[in-house]
């Protein structure tokens, strides 16, 4: 008769426990199935350079970060001094989409805060986006020397995300190469 | 009462919901445009996620529009436009995700919770007509009792 008192205390620190864990995730991060593929193909005019185009051929060789940002993206703002800071320390290439931006701001932007990109590719239309499967700025993948998406962080980077996610993989990378 | 009135407005006035957002189109085929709204319904926005790509002021939702759009007229199947939209964002952009391992608690929760509740159910109404069946008294327990309360005995 005692135990069967206890049954709604169990089910009610079991629910306990699975809302808890909920509260723990973040649905806004969907993961995409584009991690452990080839990266989509794109062909996008510079924004530094529009006669000449950033396409997914110049990712190939090495490892590389592609970070998708935009001058009405706040989280973008947020993160740019990082990435301004790792492209300095020369561990990565980072390239960059410019996604759904206007030109002349977006040129504005790298001159006034930095600009860590070798290249960003000005994607208007945000269909080279569409393909990359972006829904949240800033997004950023990690790209094999092979082309694969190996890695995709979705909102801004933070030192932990790269200390813990992002340079790990990189570091293999360089390993494997050198 | 005129306060709830009041509130009531604000609350209507705050939620665009199903204020689908207009959108001229011009269809080669009047089934282009009912398969068009048949999808858009079933294709989840990644922004707003509790609405679809049909209910979605984003950004996103409106390129994701014009794209099914550009695909139907390009007599693209549904298959093939549903299958574009999983390669990019996985099976969470359909309102009706394929059963896998990982949605088989989506599919099966609802019969899985309704098998334990009409269990329940079942078990409690049984027990409580048991309990009613042992209550009935027969005619002569019933002259006892009454000859007890009247303090015959």
């Amino acid at each position: 008769m005692k135990t069967r008192h206890l049954v709604p205390l169990l089910v009610f620190a079991a629910l306990a426990v699975l809302l808890g864990m909920g509260l723990d995730l973040n649905p806004r991060i969907v993961p995409s199935p584009l991690v452990g593929n080839s990266a989509p193909e794109f062909s996008l005019p510079r924004l530094e350079d529009p006669a000449r185009r950033f396409e997914r051929s110049d990712l190939l060789g090495r490892v590389s970060l592609l970070n998708v940002w935009a001058t009405w993206c706040v989280g973008c703002r947020d993160e740019h001094p990082l990435l301004v800071d790792l492209a300095r320390s020369g561990t990565v290439s980072i390239f960059g989409i410019n996604y759904k931006d206007q030109y002349r701001p977006a040129l504005d932007w790298l001159r006034r805060y930095g600009n860590p990109y070798v290249t960003s590719g000005y994607d208007a239309e945000g269909l080279a986006g569409i393909d990359f499967g972006v829904y949240g700025l800033p997004e950023t993948f990690v790209i094999d020397p092979q082309g694969n998406i190996v890695y995709k962080h979705v909102g801004p980077l933070d030192p932990a995300v790269l200390e813990e996610h992002i340079l790990p993989i990189v570091r293999s990378f360089e390993g494997a190469s050198g | 009462m005129k306060a709830l009135g009041v509130t009531l407005l604000l609350i209507a006035c705050a939620c665009p919901a199903g204020a689908t957002v207009f959108e001229p189109r011009e269809w080669s085929d009047e089934r282009h445009r009912q398969r068009y709204h048949d999808l858009i319904e079933e294709l989840r926005c990644l922004v707003c996620q509790n609405q679809s790509i049909a209910d979605s002021d984003a950004e996103l939702a409106a390129d994701l529009r014009r794209i099914v759009f550009e695909m139907i007229e390009g007599g693209e199947s549904d298959e093939a436009i549903t299958a574009y939209m999983t390669e990019r964002y996985g099976d969470f952009v359909l309102y009706r995700p394929p059963l896998t391992p990982f949605t088989v608690a989506l599919w099966a929760g609802p019969a899985l919770f309704a098998l334990i509740g009409g269990t329940m159910l079942a078990v409690t109404l049984r027990r409580r007509r048991s309990r009613e069946d042992a209550g009935t008294l027969s005619a002569a327990d019933r002259q006892r009792a009454e000859r007890l309360i009247a303090g015959e005995d």
